[in-house]
C-alpha cells in the first residue's frame, strides 16, 4: 500500500520536492473520498483545507441567480483545488462538488501554514508553487474571457 | 473554374448554428478529396464562401461540408435543404499528412468547427488504425450544445484504441464533463511527444495556446500542423486575399507545419 507521500511524489504542484519535505507535507494531509454529488466545500465557508485529486473530477462552482449553480472550471486528477487556505480572510470563494466519484488527499491549511511559519524557505517554496498555479488558471480563464467561439468581425 | 452543380442529397444539423451537408454532382462522379482540402461552395445568385470537406476522404461518395451559418452565404448554404442545387468548386488545398506519419502516435486537437476538417483525417487513421501509436483527440467548444459530432464523439470514445477528452468553456451543473479550455487537455495527454503528430485546428489564439502546450510536452515544430483560414476568395492563388506572408492559403495551405508559420504569426499586420 502506497502511503500518502509517496502519492504525493508524483503530484505535479509537488514535482522536484525532496522525500523529507514530502513526508512532512504528508504529515498534514488525510486521504479524502467524494460520492457523485458530495460538496467539498461551500462559498463563504472557512477555507482550511486544500486538496489535490486523485480520481474524479470537482466542478467549482457558483450560484447566479436565476440560472442556477454554473461550472467555473472542473479539477482533474493531479491538480489542486483550492488556495484560499493562503491568504486571509481564509474563506472559499466558489463551491466544489464531486462529479462522479472522487479521490483526494486533504490537507490541513492550519498545520501548513505553522510549518511553513517555522521553515520560511518551505513557506517561499510553497507560495511559489500555488503561484503557478494560480497564473495557469488565470491564463486559461483570460483565454475563456475571449469568447473565442464566438463570431467576431474585423472592425 | 466554373462551379459545378451538385444537389444536395443529406442534411443533418449538428449544433443551433451549424448543418452538415452532402452533395451529389448532377452529372459525372465527384472528385476524390485528400483529408484537409477544401471546396468552393456556391449558393447560386448569393455568393460563395470556401468550406473544408468533413466527409471521409479518398473514396468515391458524397461531398459531406460541415457548415456554421455565420452570413447571408453559409446561413443560405445552410438552409438548403435535400433536393436543393449548389455549386461546388474544388478541391483546393493541400491534405494533413496522415498518409506520411504511419507509426507515430496522433494528436488531434480541434476547438468549435475546427473539428469538421479534422473529421476526414481521423476516418481515415481509424480506419487504418493499425498504422499508428496512440491516437488522442482533445475537443472542445463553448458549450455542451455546441458540441460538434456528438455521437461520432461519444462512439469514438467508446473504442479501446482511442483516446477522447472533450471540455466545454461554459455549463451549468447538469454537465457532467470537464469545464475549461482545450490548450489545458493537452498537459494530460498520454502521447510520446518523442513520436507524436499533433493536427490542430480552432480559433487562431486556441491554436496559439494549443501550440504552446503541445512544445511545452516536447514536441518539435516540424511535427505540429495547423490549418489555416484566411479569407479565401478564389481558392486558385490568383486574387491574393489569402496571401499570408510568402504563401497562399488556398495554394500552399490550409494545411501547414508550425515550423514554417512560426515567424508569420507573430506579425499583426498578416
Amino acid at each position: 500500500m502506497r502511503t500518502i507521500d509517496t502519492l504525493l511524489a508524483g503530484v505535479p504542484i509537488f514535482e522536484g520536492l525532496p522525500a523529507e519535505t514530502l513526508e512532512l507535507l504528508a504529515g498534514c494531509a488525510s486521504n479524502v473520498r467524494y460520492s457523485d454529488g458530495e460538496v467539498l466545500f461551500r462559498q463563504g465557508d472557512e477555507a482550511n483545507r486544500f486538496y489535490v485529486v486523485r480520481h474524479g473530477l470537482v466542478a467549482l462552482e457558483t450560484f447566479v441567480p436565476p440560472r442556477g449553480a454554473i461550472t467555473i472550471e472542473t479539477i482533474q486528477p493531479g491538480e489542486v483545488v483550492g488556495w484560499s487556505w493562503l491568504f486571509p480572510p481564509h474563506r472559499w470563494r466558489f463551491d466544489a462538488r464531486a462529479l462522479g466519484l472522487v479521490r483526494a488527499t486533504a490537507f490541513d491549511g492550519d498545520c501548513l501554514r505553522g510549518k511553513c511559519d517555522a521553515d520560511p524557505a518551505l513557506g517561499y517554496d510553497l507560495m511559489s508553487r500555488f503561484a503557478q498555479v494560480l497564473i495557469d488558471r488565470l491564463e486559461w480563464t483570460r483565454l475563456r474571457l475571449l469568447d473565442i467561439y464566438g463570431e467576431h468581425r474585423p472592425r | 473554374m466554373a462551379p459545378r452543380p451538385y444537389r444536395v442529397v443529406g442534411r443533418r444539423r449538428e449544433t443551433g448554428d451549424t448543418w452538415t451537408l452532402a452533395l451529389e454532382p448532377l452529372a459525372g462522379a465527384a472528385p476524390e478529396i485528400a483529408p484537409g482540402q477544401f471546396m468552393m461552395v456556391y449558393a447560386f445568385g448569393i455568393g460563395e464562401v470556401p468550406i473544408s470537406v468533413s466527409g471521409p476522404p479518398w473514396r468515391p461518395g458524397p461531398v459531406v461540408h460541415t457548415v456554421r451559418a455565420v452570413g447571408p452565404v453559409s446561413g443560405a448554404i445552410c438552409a438548403s435543404r435535400p433536393g436543393a442545387v449548389l455549386g461546388l468548386r474544388g478541391p483546393f488545398g493541400n491534405c494533413w499528412p496522415v498518409a506520411d506519419v504511419c507509426g507515430c502516435d496522433l494528436v488531434v486537437v480541434a476547438g468549435g468547427i475546427g473539428l469538421a476538417p479534422l473529421r476526414p483525417a481521423v476516418y481515415h487513421v481509424l480506419e487504418h488504425r493499425g498504422e499508428y501509436g496512440s491516437v488522442t483527440i482533445l475537443y472542445g467548444s463553448r458549450t455542451p450544445s455546441d458540441l460538434l459530432y456528438r455521437r461520432e464523439l461519444e462512439r469514438w470514445r467508446s473504442r479501446f484504441d482511442v483516446a477522447v477528452d472533450v471540455t466545454v468553456d461554459a455549463a451549468d451543473s447538469a454537465w457532467h464533463g470537464k469545464v475549461g479550455v482545450v490548450p489545458k487537455l493537452i498537459g494530460g495527454a498520454a502521447f510520446d511527444p518523442g513520436s507524436a503528430v499533433a493536427l490542430v485546428v480552432g480559433p487562431e489564439i486556441m491554436m496559439r495556446f494549443a501550440v504552446e502546450g503541445l512544445l511545452e510536452r516536447g514536441l518539435p515544430e516540424e511535427r505540429i500542423y495547423l490549418s489555416m483560414e484566411r479569407n479565401m476568395r478564389c481558392g486558385i492563388g490568383l486574387c491574393g486575399h489569402c496571401q499570408l506572408g510568402p504563401t497562399l492559403v488556398c495554394r500552399d495551405g490550409p494545411v501547414y507545419a508550425y515550423a514554417e508559420l512560426e515567424p508569420l504569426l507573430g506579425v499583426r499586420e498578416l
